[in-house]
């Protein structure tokens, strides 16, 4: 309980100013396509150099929190997913904007940030030491194992067609190998030096997203230009309360399945709230509302890409490893201070690791309110026409790219992947597959080239991958997802003919 | 929609472009760029984002520097791009670090050689330390390569990837010593290697200096011996190669500094190997760099020329029998 003993450092008048600076900042650059969690935080540790540690830690860790759930802002009203994070939240959240329940969509996803993130942070605080050990038993076969789970999700994610979702997941990992191959340095698919450094995931992301809805807005505006894009009714916050209480089977789902994945070092974020929309759909007895604007499938991904903040930090204070990129530069913003993170960065710097970690607890709500606010502003943004929505997209789509790595490139390598979506989308194909091939793809590859020459220097590489109680719990999982998919599949298509 | 699509394109570009510059005697008259090979929070970045942090002071450049990081494949991606895409008008800078690009080059398939870049000044150097996790059995070289003699090409040892430093040590260790070891290149590089060591994925690791000091003091890690020619200040308990009988010089330390695009106009090349060093042994740039555990080794211009130099002959040395 001794981090109850430094909730007061978070209420002094500058503790509580970073942690407001951080949480509004965080909201409005998670909103915004192509800056993500990483860059936000990045651009920000160059102020933490003069500012006391626990300061600037408290910035950062707000930051961090709030760009994730900022991310929902953009997904749902213009379906473009602030960082990869928020991939799973387009598929309902957007839906449910479409059909005129833009703020309705937006409370849910604060609410259930606010749940999951509570929730991964309080498992941080009581939890951290069981959760260390955990962190390392994820090597290269069972962080293999894990990518495979994700595969397993592509055929049945946000499309209609199981074959084609397979196929669009092709194309995602297909993309996802060009490039210098990262372990051996040999050259894939480079026809030209801009493709050299592979397809770099945030202007993909926005590509695929954003300018298959470009096009679709301009096409439309130019037949009624005072076409609005949304229209957003009125929902009393009350009601979205009472809903996210009634939802404890998506909560739950989303929170636990977010904390697991978000523990894994280097799988982590990416993912987790894909795979928590995915399991929470095989349990739910609505599978088939799941992508028309069903709230548990907001609640679900919302939850889990909060709920893996938290344990996305046991790695990085108690072993000084990074999960995640963000952690990574996180790292970068603990050593800028002299505070080497191991497993007594309690006992040594207990007067700046828990007004931290308080804060992100303390940040959860404060982001929260705020993004109830923004939900509230969200119907003035519904009201701009169309075609002036396409072009604000289109500048921050271009600039999102632009942004990653002040390359030109990435914004060619944006508009050509997302002229390609466009028309994959007029076939029935959908965003999400592909990228979760193309994020994917590096995961499965690394790991199992790092596994089988391991595994090449001892047993073989059978044994390595498929010996071990967590591997083969793992593989049991992957079965168990892939046969369930199939019985329902099949079942569907009987249902069908009989009718 | 198209014309709409490159008109915007092609703004960007035009903006992105538009300013040049022109006659040297007032240079920097602008931000400027360093191009870092690996991603935001590596060892590199954050050594470079401290090093460069005091550019707009006025015994400075008078001009800040902005971090851009162009991470892959070991550092390939950001090279090529800094040989063959970058504007040689001292805008824009890199990072170099040796003997990185310099063994990738010789093993080819990249754009660039030490005949690419013209160096400026050397910020930094992070000898490799030979790794294992705090409960192996291994307590010395000795044993490490015991266990090798007796198991030919089972021990695995992670390293951040090929080509580089850790890799070039560990080279020399298993020609040292004559043994055949399993190096396992990691994919998310010096991290993702430690992690590997620390889970005991694999049973050692050669690993950066400062970041191994880190892990010591964080009680999870043993160091068995410092690839370098003489001990280091940050760990003067941790023997060198040499004084375990295993001959290695100093070949695979990390030097870490600034170099520029071949072409760059003389007099802002002048410039910066003047200017550039000084800026670098500013005193808070070196607190900082002592609070992150991060070894300091300035050199000039001319003492990295030496240094490029003899790295690319004992490199070709070893390289040639793989």
């Amino acid at each position: 309980m001794e981090f109850l003993y430094y909730f007061d450092d978070v209420f002094t008048l500058w503790a509580f100013g970073m942690l407001l600076l951080g949480t509004i900042f965080g909201l409005i650059l998670g909103a915004t396509p192509g800056l993500s969690p990483t860059m936000a935080v990045a651009l920000a540790i160059p102020f933490t150099f003069k500012m006391e540690p626990a300061h600037g830690l408290i910035l950062l860790g707000a930051l961090y929190t709030s760009t994730v759930a900022g991310g929902a802002v953009s997904a749902i009203l213009l379906k473009i997913p602030g960082a990869p994070a928020n991939i799973a939240t387009t598929l309902d959240g957007h839906a449910m904007a479409r059909n005129g329940d833009g703020k309705r969509a937006l409370q849910l996803s604060f609410l259930a940030s606010l749940f999951g993130g509570v929730a991964g942070v309080l498992l941080l605080i009581f939890a951290t030491p069981i959760l260390a050990k955990w962190a390392l038993v994820f090597g290269p076969s069972e962080s293999f194992w894990i990518a495979i789970l994700g595969v397993t999700v592509i055929g049945t994610l946000g499309s209609n067609s199981v074959i084609k979702g397979l196929l669009a997941g092709c194309i995602g990992l297909w993309i996802s190998t060009i490039g210098f191959d990262d372990i051996l340095g040999t050259q894939r698919f480079i026809f030209h030096s801009s493709l050299a450094g592979g397809i770099n995931i945030i202007p993909a992301l926005i590509g695929l997203f954003a300018i298959p809805q470009v096009i679709s807005m301009f096409a439309k505006g130019r037949t009624r230009d005072d076409l609005e894009v949304l229209s957003i009714k009125p929902h009393p916050l009350r009601k979205a309360i009472t809903e996210v209480g009634r939802r404890t089977r998506a909560l739950g789902i989303g929170t636990s399945v977010g904390a697991i994945i978000g523990l894994i070092p280097g799988v982590g974020g990416q993912i987790a709230g894909l795979v928590a929309y995915d399991q929470t759909r095989n349990f739910s007895p609505d599978r088939e509302k799941f992508g028309t604007g069903h709230s548990e499938g907001i609640i679900a991904a919302e939850s889990a890409n909060n709920s893996m903040v938290g344990p996305s930090l046991v790695p990085l204070l108690t072993l000084s490893i990074p999960g995640s990129p963000t952690a990574a530069v996180l790292l970068g913003g603990l050593i800028i201070h002299g505070i080497f993170p191991g497993p007594n960065i309690f006992r040594d710097y207990p007067e700046v690791v828990w007004p931290f970690i308080n804060s992100m607890l303390i940040g959860q709500i404060l982001m929260c309110v705020f993004g109830l606010m923004i939900a509230g502003l969200a119907a003035n943004v519904a009201r701009v026409p169309r075609a002036v929505m396409a072009a604000v997209v289109l500048a921050l789509a271009v600039f999102g790219s632009y942004s990653v790595q002040l390359s030109m490139d990435d914004v060619f390598v944006m508009l050509i992947l997302g002229a390609g979506m466009y028309f994959l989308a007029r076939y029935g194909y959908s965003a999400a597959p592909l990228v979760l091939g193309l994020i994917l793809g590096p995961i499965a590859e690394g790991n199992f080239v790092e596994g089988a020459m391991i595994a090449a220097a001892q047993n073989g590489v059978l044994p390595y991958f498929f010996t071990g109680t967590l591997n083969l719990v793992l593989i049991a999982i992957v079965l168990g997802s892939i046969v369930y998919s199939v019985w329902l599949e099949l079942k569907n298509r009987n249902q069908g003919r009989a009718l | 929609m198209k014309k709409l699509l490159a008109g915007a394109a092609i703004a960007l570009a035009a903006l992105a472009s538009s300013a040049q510059a022109d006659g040297h005697a007032t240079y920097p008259e602008r931000p400027i760029m360093l191009m870092v090979s690996y991603g935001a929070g590596g060892a590199t970045d954050f050594q470079a984002r401290i090093v460069t942090m005091t550019a707009g002071n006025d015994d400075a450049l008078g001009m800040p520097v902005a971090i851009i990081n162009k991470p892959g494949a070991g550092g390939r991606v950001g090279w090529n791009w800094l040989a063959t895409a970058a504007d040689a008008d001292g805008y824009t800078l890199g990072a170099y670090n040796i003997p990185h690009f310099i063994a990738q080059s010789i093993q080819g398939g990249v754009e660039y050689s030490a005949d690419s870049f013209e160096p400026i000044a050397n910020w930094g150097a992070d000898p490799a330390v030979f790794v294992v996790a705090a409960d192996s059995e291994f307590n010395s070289m000795a044993d490490v390569i015991d266990w090798a003699k007796a198991n030919p090409g089972k021990l695995t040892f992670s390293g951040a990837g090929l080509f580089v430093g850790h890799h070039i040590a560990a080279l020399q260790i298993e020609k040292a010593a004559g043994v055949k070891m399993a190096y396992i290149p990691n994919k998310s590089g010096g991290s993702g290697a430690m992690k590997a060591v620390i889970a005991g994925e694999v049973m050692a690791g050669v690993n950066n200096l400062s970041d191994a000091f880190r892990a010591r003091e964080a009680g999870t890690i043993k160091i068995l011996g410092v690839a370098d020619l003489e001990r280091n200040s940050f760990m003067e308990d941790v023997p060198t190669m040499r004084e375990q009988g295993l001959d290695v010089d100093n070949a695979s330390v990390n030097f870490r500094g600034v170099m520029v695009p071949k072409g760059t106009p003389q007099a802002i090349i002048d410039k910066l190997a003047e200017t550039v060093p000084a800026m670098f042994a500013n005193r808070r740039v070196a607190g900082k760099m002592k609070a992150g555990g991060s070894p300091m080794h300035i050199m000039t211009r001319d003492e990295v020329l030496e240094m490029w130099a003899a790295r690319e002959v004992t490199l070709k040395d070893l390289l040639a029998g793989l």
